[in-house]
């Protein structure tokens, strides 16, 4: 995995009380985080916090796994 | 305060629009927020201004009564505005949902064949080449350096001052013509446009705007997409028949959504049930975070607020009582219309006892937007409420407990499926609108719905689901044959809350597992709403015509005559 999937998960998993062991890369947020679209929204406000980057609402058209956000924000870093 | 512009006297909604902005021409029309930061506002006069330099150049191109121009953005001013113009024009809009993916909206473009297309840059640069065959397609938003080959740019359409240029002819059209071709489904499969006439929606906003007029001063919050059709009649021809201003956030996450509707101090918005269930959480959450003695005493008063408004609600008194509540939508709302997919009761009922009153519709993009409502006179979170005034609802063939397919009649009915004639037949019968939805009417005349019989789902973000189209993706597992179905198709009477999609499969023995894996991996590769959950096995060959399409029906019956629900593996 890569540095910001790696630290996407560390996030996404404490944020939402989950143990991301065995998380990986392709894995469907939705499913693993156990969170609706509305939560997901919710979720990247840390996210852009703390990868210092602004992902505008339609960059996330289509995005459901770890590694797609990690990839999202890899362009704008 | 100015009167809603009543809609009797017109014979187009072009015709009541232009009336409109030009009765509230001082008023605040649009806003626009990105995040935190208000990026534009117009008077009613701005958005006519902005419109006529948009229809100029339709009519400059040639575009005019009868021609079909689509609308492609997200919720923002432009959206609107183009969509007014084009109606201006005699036009028929079509709007499409910018969350679909660019195969989708390119499928649904090719299907309806617009004259021109309005669409947003992120949405345009998603598009392959060759995708978009529009002849007149204007790009909002695109950067400087972005060559955009023959498409046009929208802000070249606003450079200049041209108060003094004649203004764009308006073109008339009647109420028995087409005003705007909405799809209710079909992007994988056969796409259903539905053809709404101009008297469809001065009906549904007469009907509609009686029961929930807003006026000056009142602050639609526009959450859901436009193309959706209760945003479009609620949250586009609404406010702006009654000169109340309309409110679009550029992010909706849930901190820009609390932030707007403090900001402007929303006073309505529409949302669909996934995001009812976020805003019951927040409040929860908010509760949970009080002192045990601070709970007790909002318990008190959340009760005496509920006995003060049994009978209908009052805003005032709500908000002042539980003033900690209001405040975190903002102290000003005061109601929240919410479709799209199944209502919880609970869920309506705890937000009435708050004083915030949840407005429980049905309706089908066929019926325009809503066929019945509840008028909250008073609140009633059990029933979707009674027909709008002017729509007939009846039960279809009830059973002993006067449970029956309910079928709706009357002016808000659209005119057909856009080249599907035997969609339309299938879907219209007499005049009465065959919904597929199962219900009963209580004595006072509200519909109570209880399960569907026809093979599709609603998601609580509202999403119709039909497994046809979700089928192709599933072609080639190692399985004999497959069949996508929505689980109350089978078994009707399920929960409405938590609908389900099977993959019903014939295969040889012991390949069970592998079929799961593959079907597993495609799965995830859906979005969330258009997977399935669970796994039927059929040992029979699967009913076939002739040229060997399924017989869908057929195979639902056998399915529910020789198995229980509990034959669904979880996946």
């Amino acid at each position: 995995m890569t540095d910001i999937e790696t630290k996407l998960i560390t996030l996404a998993s404490k944020r939402f009380d989950k143990d991301a062991t065995g998380f990986t890369a392709t894995d469907d947020f939705f499913e693993k985080l156990g969170i609706d679209s509305y939560q997901a929204m919710d979720m990247l406000t840390e996210v852009e916090e703390a990868f210092d980057v602004e992902i505008p609402d339609y960059e996330l058209n289509g995005v459901n796994t770890f590694g797609g956000l990690a990839q999202v924000i890899g362009r704008r870093l | 305060m100015s009167e809603m512009v009543a809609p009797e006297r017109y014979r187009s909604l072009g015709e009541l629009l232009r009336d409109a902005l030009l009765t509230f021409k001082s008023e605040i029309a649009l806003v626009e927020a990105s995040r935190k930061k208000e990026k534009s506002a117009y008077t009613y006069a701005d958005f006519s201004r902005e419109a006529m330099k948009v229809a100029r150049q339709l009519e400059e191109a040639g575009i005019g009564a009868g021609d079909r121009v689509a609308v492609l953005m997200s919720n923002q001013p432009r959206w609107l505005i183009s969509a007014y113009a084009a109606m201006y024009r005699g036009c028929v809009l079509v709007p499409l949902d910018y969350k679909l993916e660019a195969p989708e909206q390119a499928a649904l473009l090719a299907h309806a064949k617009p004259q021109a297309l309005f669409v947003e840059y992120p949405i345009y640069r998603l598009f392959g080449e060759g995708d978009i065959d529009v002849p007149f397609t204007v790009v909002s938003e695109a950067p400087a350096s972005e060559d955009l080959g023959a498409a046009r740019r929208y802000e070249d359409f606003l450079e200049g001052n041209d108060g003094d240029a004649t203004a764009p002819a308006f073109v008339q059209r009647e109420r028995e013509d087409v005003a705007a071709i909405v799809y209710s489904s079909g992007t994988g499969g056969q796409p259903k446009g539905c053809m709404l006439t101009n008297d469809a929606y001065l009906e549904q906003y007469r009907g509609l705007g009686s029961l929930f007029p807003m006026t000056t001063g009142d602050r639609y919050f526009s959450i859901l997409p436009t193309n959706h059709a209760i945003d479009f009649m609620v949250g586009f021809v609404g406010p702006i028949c009654g000169g109340a201003a309309i409110i679009h956030q550029r992010s909706l996450r849930p901190e820009f959504i609390n932030w707007t509707m403090k900001e402007y101090g929303v006073t309505h918005m529409a949302v669909v049930p996934l995001i009812l269930e976020a805003f019951e959480r927040r409040i929860r959450e908010r509760l949970d975070e009080t002192k045990p003695t601070t709970r007790g005493f909002l318990e008190v008063l959340t009760s005496f607020n509920q006995l003060l408004t049994d009978r209908k609600p009052n805003h005032d008194i709500s908000r002042r009582l539980l003033k900690p509540v209001h405040d975190a939508f903002g102290g000003h709302l005061k109601m929240i219309f919410c479709g799209g997919a199944f209502t919880d009761q609970a869920r309506a009922e705890f937000f009435y006892r708050l004083g915030i009153p949840v407005v429980i519709g049905y309706g089908l993009t066929e019926a325009c937007t809503v066929a019945t409502v509840n008028d909250l006179k008073p609140f009633r979170g059990d029933s979707v409420g009674k027909a709008v005034d002017g729509v007939e609802i009846r039960i279809d063939t009830p059973t002993g407990q006067g449970i029956g397919q309910v079928l709706v009649k009357g002016r808000t009915l659209m005119k057909g499926y856009l080249d599907d004639d035997e969609q339309t037949a299938e879907s219209i019968k007499d005049g009465w609108l065959q919904t597929g939805d199962l219900g009963w009417l209580d004595a006072s005349g509200h519909l109570h719905l209880v399960g569907r019989s026809k093979n599709m789902i609603v998601t609580a973000g509202g999403k119709n689901v039909y497994p046809e189209d979700i089928e192709q993706k599933f072609e080639g597992l190692p399985c004999d044959e497959l069949a996508v179905f929505a689980t109350n198709f089978i078994w009707p009477g399920g929960d409405l809350e938590d609908e389900l999609l099977v993959a019903v499969y014939r295969g040889e023995d012991g390949d069970d597992e592998a079929l799961r894996s593959e079907l597993a991996q495609r799965n995830h590769r859906l979005p969330d709403f258009k997977r399935v959950g669970g796994l039927v096995r059929w040992d029979e060959d699967f009913p076939r015509t002739a040229s060997m399409k399924l017989k869908r029906g057929v195979l639902a019956d056998m399915l529910r005559e020789n198995l229980e629900r509990a034959a669904i593996r979880p996946l």
